[in-house]
């Protein structure tokens, strides 16, 4: 449709929204005890194993900077395994898409409700361990609370990059190569487990063009009591992820299946 | 009132004029003209790979026509192809209903594609389950239903905005006959209550039963348009004699020119249609040899129209 180059945004994403809320409320339970499991096994394990050894950087504890950055990383991983498995899953092998289709709903409706989607889980998830990180006692105040936007915004653009991937992918084993290549990476090297000054320049350039950083950047003072510099450049690049990767998933989408 | 516009001529359902579509360079859709009025169930016939479900996907808005003009419930598609949408319902040839969900969820989920809300949608998912004959079935979820039931499902769903238009690709097939004559059922009472059915089938009873006009298609081109007796007056001798076997066949050798009748065969079987049957039939009579005598039907239309070789 060249008409319409860009996606055409309406309000008739949310059915599709709440239908995989809907889905998700069945197996709530597990949900959340994953939600909540996985991250309070990261903060023990690598928290008090490691943080033994490492003792404090600069002025924060080790286990109070891992909890910021596993709260980040966590938001990437879980709208990025939405974007791609689930998403494709719903595309190619339930034909959910499909009988979405068949009703008042467009392609790029089906498109925008799946990554406000997985924005949505990485909020859980991202929220679960803030929320475990409080009990603990490893965020400062209430100014942790202003994190949580900054998450949806995060599992937007990284549920949109998924997005992309999915709308490439002719079988899940394709994903793999995004998250060896663009995944773990970003989780390596954008200051998640590590101060990022530890690596080389050229290292630290390439991360700050890569959305994690940014995240990373906002969502550690919030947790540990100060104010975030450069707000405006880090939302800026989280956003223009996010929307670029709207767009051209939404291209290739519609190639794909409006054929 | 416009004296050259008298209301007593409805507007068409559905109109494609000069549709085409195009894949790597190969016209699988050519130029096909159709109109569908309201009120009456309308049939694409045509053997595997005729261009019926491409056809149907470009009445549908979701797939962008190579050439030609479409309209559908006044609504140019694809440009308005969501707002078409909103009125019509649609029985896709595989099922797409949602595995994640029992049997009521399904139908309450594509209520709230469509808008519906509250009470309205809580009393048109009862209806639509008793419709379906699922009442019994509702908490089950979808793997646990049979093919019939699925598609009677599928076929609910597609009324869950009470459409003017009702689109079914495929509708029956892979069903046992009991859970076809349900779907038969359920069809023609939609018919009753007013609502245009446009079907793709290459079941050809399903299209004499349930068709008012249908258009029989072959390599994307519409090549005879009519209701299922017309095409048969149209093309094809009324009188069909089937015969099989070796006997037969020497019989038909030896008759030789003098058959006069219209023959087909193929291997051991041989089909002879004729304006007389009597003395055809009393001379196999005579021979004693066994044979078929029927009505034509729409199949020896669609295969004399169609050729008898195999499709893929």
């Amino acid at each position: 449709m060249p008409a319409y180059p860009l996606p055409r945004l309406s309000l008739r994403f949310i059915p599709v929204w709440r239908r995989n809320l809907r889905v998700w409320r069945k197996i709530m339970v597990p949900s959340i005890l994953g939600n909540f499991g996985e991250p309070v096994l990261y903060l023990l394990a690598f928290g008090y194993g490691f943080g033994r050894l490492v003792g404090d950087l600069g002025e924060l504890p080790y286990m109070v900077f891992l909890a910021s950055g596993i709260v980040c990383s966590s938001a990437m991983y879980t709208a990025s395994f939405e974007g791609m498995y689930s998403a494709y899953t719903r595309m190619s092998e339930q034909k959910t898409w499909d009988g979405m289709l068949g009703a008042p709903l467009n392609l790029d409706d089906i498109v925008l409700g799946e990554i406000v989607w997985a924005a949505t889980k990485a909020l859980f998830s991202g929220g679960a361990i803030l929320l475990v990180a409080a009990v603990l006692g490893l965020v400062s105040d209430l100014r942790a609370l202003l994190a949580l936007p900054v998450i949806l915004l995060a599992g937007f653009c990284f549920g949109a990059c998924a997005m992309i991937v999915t709308a490439v992918s002719r079988s899940y084993d394709f994903f793999l190569y995004y998250f060896t290549l663009a995944v773990t990476p970003m989780l390596l090297l954008s200051g998640v487990f590590f101060p990022l000054e530890q690596l080389p320049g050229a290292v630290v350039a390439l991360a700050w063009i890569l959305p994690l950083v940014h995240v990373v950047e906002i969502v550690r003072p919030l947790l540990t009591g100060a104010w975030p510099n450069q707000v405006v450049l880090h939302l800026s690049v989280m956003l223009v992820y996010g929307l670029v990767g709207l767009a051209v998933a939404t291209r290739l989408l519609r190639k794909r299946l409006m054929c | 009132m416009d004296p050259l516009n008298p209301p007593s001529i409805p507007a068409p359902v559905a109109q494609a004029r000069g549709l085409v579509k195009r894949y790597d360079g190969r016209t699988v859709v050519d130029h096909i003209d159709l109109t569908v009025q309201p009120g009456e169930c309308f049939g694409l016939l045509g053997p595997n790979g005729a261009g019926k479900t491409t056809t149907l996907r470009m009445l549908l808005g979701l797939t962008p026509p190579d050439g030609g003009t479409l309209s559908v419930l006044g609504e140019p598609i694809p440009e308005r192809a969501r707002e078409a949408r909103r009125r019509l319902g649609i029985v896709p040839q595989f099922d797409t209903l949602d595995p994640d969900f029992t049997v009521r969820e399904n139908l309450h989920t594509y209520a709230d594609y469509f808008g519906l809300k509250g009470q309205v949608r809580r009393e048109r998912v009862e209806e639509l389950l008793r419709f379906a004959s699922l009442e019994s079935r509702r908490e089950a979820p979808i793997t646990a239903l049979s093919g019939g039931m699925k598609r009677r499902l599928t076929l609910a769903r597609a009324l869950i905005n009470r459409p003017e238009l009702v689109v079914l690709d495929e509708p029956t097939t892979g069903l046992d006959p009991q859970a076809r004559h349900h779907i038969w059922q359920c069809l023609r009472g939609l018919l009753r209550g007013g609502t245009t059915l446009i079907l793709t089938t290459h079941y050809m009873e399903e299209a004499e039963r349930l068709c008012d006009r249908l258009a029989i298609i072959d390599q994307g081109r519409v090549v005879a348009q009519g209701s299922p007796q017309a095409l048969i007056r149209a093309h094809i001798e009324p009188h069909v004699l089937e015969l099989n076997g070796p006997a037969a066949m020497a019989w038909l050798e030896a008759q030789a020119e003098d058959l006069s009748a219209r023959l087909w065969r193929m291997g051991d079987l041989a089909l002879i249609y004729t304006l007389q049957a009597a003395p055809l039939t009393a001379a196999l009579e005579q021979a004693s040899i066994r044979y078929l005598h029927r009505p034509a039907n729409l199949e020896d239309v669609f295969m004399k129209l169609t050729g008898h070789e195999l499709r893929d």
